[in-house]
């Protein structure tokens, strides 16, 4: 055993890494499926466009003042998304909706494809946490430490956030049951709006972290971790913020560990992903924490 | 009741959905050519148990028999092995279950409505019944194709239309289903189910948001669909002159377990039945 | 339906008018391949004829699916691909092995359907009768895959079917990049050198763009026929209401799986005809994205709309590949737009599908179909109507 964490340690450390980075991605998806009912598929390339941003503002501005805006200029677009593309479709079939999300995410891509005319776009250094410390044997950047621990604090501040805030609470009530909560008295579209902020600044983070681990950023890098935080949020049980966490740690270490096992098997540390997420499906559709819905006949 | 084989018959049927008895410990049998209804008060378990009956549900446990063959066989299993405390838990442990999709029953000639109508809403009213058929049709899909099933075709098209015009639909054919006036809807999803040739019909609350004058023409059009089709009915319905008209036997449930049965007159004088819903829920 | 049509003279004259205009495009097609002067014209309709062909396939394969019978599949592009392999792997010519699988060993195939065929029919009508066979593998081994995904994963309710199929389409393309299936795929290299449009003749006469027409225009056919049939209602009854649809007797299982078999095996087909026209495949291409795309034109088209899916297809293409060029091209009829560069096009392009999803999610033709007879009638109605005002 000890021999095989020696001996996998670095895959470990990454795969810690990117399972916290993927559960900062997944948070959105599982918020937004649990009050919606609706795959973003938008979201990974919202994280993406945060990583790009990221990348233009560095170079007009310092580090202190680009980071901010990153976050503000994500969470503006996220907001910007659900009241155009998603708002209109309120009372639409689920499947309309969710193609107005493919839509979108043809549209960010695409606009990312132009912005950077098709090329790959160097990502900043960001200071200290691109520097490099060793743990036992192996050699990672800190954001490898640090990443795990963010991603557990801002969890924890979420799930608090949840529990005792009135908005939190109306955010609870509107995932249960859309129509009683609207007639309730809530205001359903702030509740939403406020989900897509929440997802969308945590992708920011996450965009970050991860990005600080990659040379540089292309206009599809969002969708594969997109896909696989989606995986995620499914693991854990769609809707459940613990469950996402969870699923994204377990999914980004398998896929390390996958990666170290030799190159000819690299090729399927993606593919990997969706095995589980058919096991899953397959096994208990749920999810680990999800809850079961019957349907009225 | 008669010594013939029932239709329909139905042992210890229990659905629990969590700590909740739907259906409890429910009995009952369905002879042929009669009409039986079931009948109680809101909740009661009645949809719950046409659903077990008709395989959209799997009863947690229970038995179903149709004309003598076993069509549903379920025990408490797993969790639910320590949660039912049904007095014949053990009943049907050993034998294998039988636990058939909802086609398959149908195949054995049930057919059923629905209580809030579920025709099929893209379609015209010719093709809702015409689809029907598909079941019955002598075709695959390579038949159907490259339509060398013409006959097979031609045939349902003539039986489609036939059923329509004796349900007084044919001026409907080729509207769509769902902008017919309600009742009409009604009337089209028994002409539905009556497509996919059935023995037995289940009626679910077929009279619901019908005028005392639709109602009555129900009555009438369930007994003729009878005489004609040698059917036999088990319905759900809420108005009462309805089912104490036409019913030949009635059985009453409450909170999902039977508390009376027997002819119109029993249950008319029945004081549980009274007490549980003839006076607190009479619409 | 039959019935009226074949009283009612409209339907008639409307399939006379459709043979007519059948006939008048494959004689297009072939002066196109033959007789036309090839000039800057020529040189932008072929390749947007033959794409538009081929999409407009695989556009109806997925509509048959998702349009039909309600089924929200997003795993064409995992169809697709192995079309595309099964195709290629069977009309790579044996003297070209050593060069295409040179990691391989010259893989583990030594031969090659089309040229098999051709020392017994000789060169031009073994290509052609080669090519069909590879074509209907190809359709046959997507099926197969469809059959096999098709057990677990039809067992799943709407997104959660959308997201295993494109997860079942990711570890497809995972598995034919696989390096173990080498000798056969070619792994994570490009297979190259098979049997394409241009080898594709009848005597001296070339079909490059005809071929992928005809193709195209069976399996549509095929696809309309099966939808008018009694299947095709019971798909449908399927998409509208699965629970009414159960309890009359029609299998849910059986018939999402037939559907979802004969789409794949119609996409299977598309990919083999997409693997044609490119000449060179690779794994790698068939992404997400790509089916993403396929969604979005038939989402144009109309969902339920085979007509539909056909024209969003060939204006897809013809504005990807030709008409909208010019937006990345840096001018406008000469005058030089500064913004308009490469990428502008796309940008603007999904722009304009956002605009059809929110504001015309009908799509062209919304679940209506295009057709000779049905304009006819209307023509002869609004003038009827109108005789009847004056």
């Amino acid at each position: 055993m000890s021999n095989f964490v020696q001996a996998n340690l670095p895959y470990l450390l990454a795969g810690i890494s990117v399972g916290g980075q993927y559960a900062l991605i997944a948070i959105g998806y599982t918020m937004v499926y649990g009050i919606l009912r609706l795959i973003n598929f938008a979201h990974g390339d919202v994280f993406m466009v945060a990583g790009l941003v990221m990348v233009y503002t560095t170079t007009a501005m310092p580090m202190y003042l680009s980071i901010p805006l990153v976050i503000v200029a994500t969470v503006v677009l996220g907001f910007l998304i659900e009241r155009v593309a998603y708002k209109p479709l309120r009372s639409a079939p689920r499947m309309s909706v969710m193609i107005s999300a493919i839509g979108v995410s043809y549209l960010l891509q695409n606009c990312a494809l132009y912005f950077t005319g098709g090329l790959a776009q160097v990502y900043p250094t960001i200071p200290w946490l691109s520097n490099s410390v060793t743990i036992g044997s192996a050699t990672t950047k800190v954001v490898t430490i640090v990443t795990p621990i963010l991603t557990v604090v801002l969890v924890f501040a979420l799930v608090l956030f949840i529990q005792k805030t009135k908005i939190g609470m109306a955010m609870r009530a509107v995932s249960k049951d859309f129509e009683t909560s609207q007639l309730m008295g809530i205001k359903i579209n702030s509740v939403i709006s406020m989900t897509f902020v929440i997802g969308c600044f945590l992708a920011a983070i996450g965009s970050l972290l991860y990005f600080t681990n990659y040379p540089s950023v292309i206009p599809t890098s969002g969708s594969m971790p997109g896909l696989k935080a989606f995986v995620a949020a499914v693991f854990g049980g769609i809707g459940s913020i613990p469950g996402a966490v969870i699923g994204a740690f377990v999914i980004g270490i398998c896929e390390n560990i996958i990666k170290g096992l030799g190159s000819s098997w690299t090729i399927f540390s993606d593919a990997f992903t969706f095995v589980l997420l058919i096991v899953v499906l397959l096994v208990k559709p749920t999810g680990i924490f999800g809850e079961k819905a019957t349907d009225k006949v | 009741m008669s010594e013939k084989t029932p239709v329909l018959h139905v042992e210890n049927i229990t659905m629990q959905f969590g700590g909740v008895m739907a259906v409890n410990n429910l009995s009952l049998d369905v002879p042929e050519g009669e009409i039986i209804a079931l009948i109680g008060p809101n909740g009661a378990g009645k949809t719950t148990a046409f659903n077990c009956i008709t395989g959209v549900y799997e009863p947690t446990n229970g038995l179903v028999e149709f004309c003598g063959l076993p069509m549903v066989r379920n025990f408490p299993r797993g969790k639910m092995k320590k949660l039912y405390q049904g007095q014949h838990a053990d009943k049907y442990a050993h034998d294998p279950a039988i636990r058939p999709t909802p086609d398959k029953i149908t195949e054995l000639g049930i057919a059923r409505t629905f209580q809030n109508i579920r025709l099929w809403k893209s379609m015209t009213v010719f093709d809702n019944v015409l689809t029907a058929k598909h079941m019955r049709a002598d075709q695959n899909v390579f038949s159907a194709t490259f339509r060398t099933n013409a006959r097979e075709e031609k045939r349902m098209r003539a039986e489609t239309e036939a059923l329509l015009a004796e349900q007084d639909l044919l001026q409907y054919r080729d509207e769509l289903a769902v902008s017919l006036p309600y009742g009409l809807q009604r009337r089209l999803e028994i002409a539905r189910a009556l497509a996919t040739e059935p023995k037995l019909l289940l009626l679910d609350e077929p009279a619901a948001g019908m005028n005392p004058q639709e109602t009555a023409d129900l009555a009438a059009f369930i007994q003729q669909i009878r005489e004609k089709y040698g059917l036999t009915v088990f319905l759900i319905e809420h108005h009462m002159d309805l089912v104490m008209q036409i019913s030949d036997y009635i059985y009453v449930i409450d909170f999902g377990s039977e508390i009376a049965r027997g002819v119109p007159q029993e249950i008319q004088n029945d004081r549980r039945v009274i007490d549980a819903y003839l006076g607190v829920s009479e619409e | 339906m039959e019935k009226t049509l074949r009283k009612d003279p409209a339907g008639k004259i409307g399939a006379a008018i459709s043979a007519c205009l059948i006939a008048a495009l494959y004689i297009f097609l072939i002066l196109l391949d033959n007789v036309l002067p090839a000039n800057s014209f020529t040189l932008m309709l072929i390749p947007v004829l033959k794409k538009g062909a081929i999409y407009s396939l695989i556009c109806v394969s997925m509509n048959l699916l998702n349009g039909f019978t309600g089924l929200f599949s997003l795993g064409q592009a995992g169809f697709l691909l192995v079309g595309a392999y099964a195709y290629s792997i069977f009309a790579i010519p044996a003297d070209q092995h050593a060069a295409v699988y040179q990691y391989f060993d010259g893989g583990a195939i030594g031969f090659s359907i089309p040229e098999a065929l051709s020392r017994l029919l000789g060169e031009n009508a073994g290509n052609f009768v080669g090519a069909i066979i590879c074509i209907i593998i190809a359709g046959l081994v997507a099926a197969a895959f469809a059959a096999l995904i098709g057990v677990p994963v039809l067992r799943l309710k709407s997104d959660y079917l959308a997201i295993a199929t494109l997860g079942f389409a990711e570890i497809i393309r995972a598995i034919f990049q696989w390096n173990g299936l080498g000798p056969v795929t070619n792994g994570s290299n490009m297979l190259r050198k098979y049997t394409n449009f241009s080898a594709i003749q009848i005597g001296n006469i070339k079909l490059a763009t005809a071929f992928p027409f005809f193709i195209s225009m069976i399996c549509i056919g095929l696809i309309v026929l099966l939808i008018h049939s009694s299947y095709g209602r019971a798909f449908k009854a399927v998409r509208d209401d699965e629970v009414a649809a159960e309890a009359m007797g029609i299998s849910l299982f059986k018939h999402k799986m037939l559907s979802f078999v004969i789409s794949s095996f119609f996409a299977g087909v598309g990919g083999a005809l997409l693997a044609m026209y490119q000449t060179t495949i690779q794994a790698n291409a068939f992404k997400s994205a790509m089916t993403y795309e396929i969604l979005l034109i038939v989402v144009i088209g109309g969902i339920g709309s085979i007509s539909g899916s056909c024209i969003a297809s060939f204006l897809y293409i013809a504005c990807n590949e030709w008409w909208l060029r010019f937006l990345d091209s840096g001018s406008f009829f000469g005058i030089s737009v500064p913004f308009f560069r490469d990428g502008f096009r796309k940008v603007v392009f999904s722009v304009l599908i956002m605009v059809i999803v929110l504001f015309f999610s009908r799509g062209i033709m919304g679940d209506k179909e295009l057709s000779f007879a049905g304009m006819i009638r209307k023509h002869r109605n609004k003038t009827a109507e109108g005789g009847d005002g004056q």
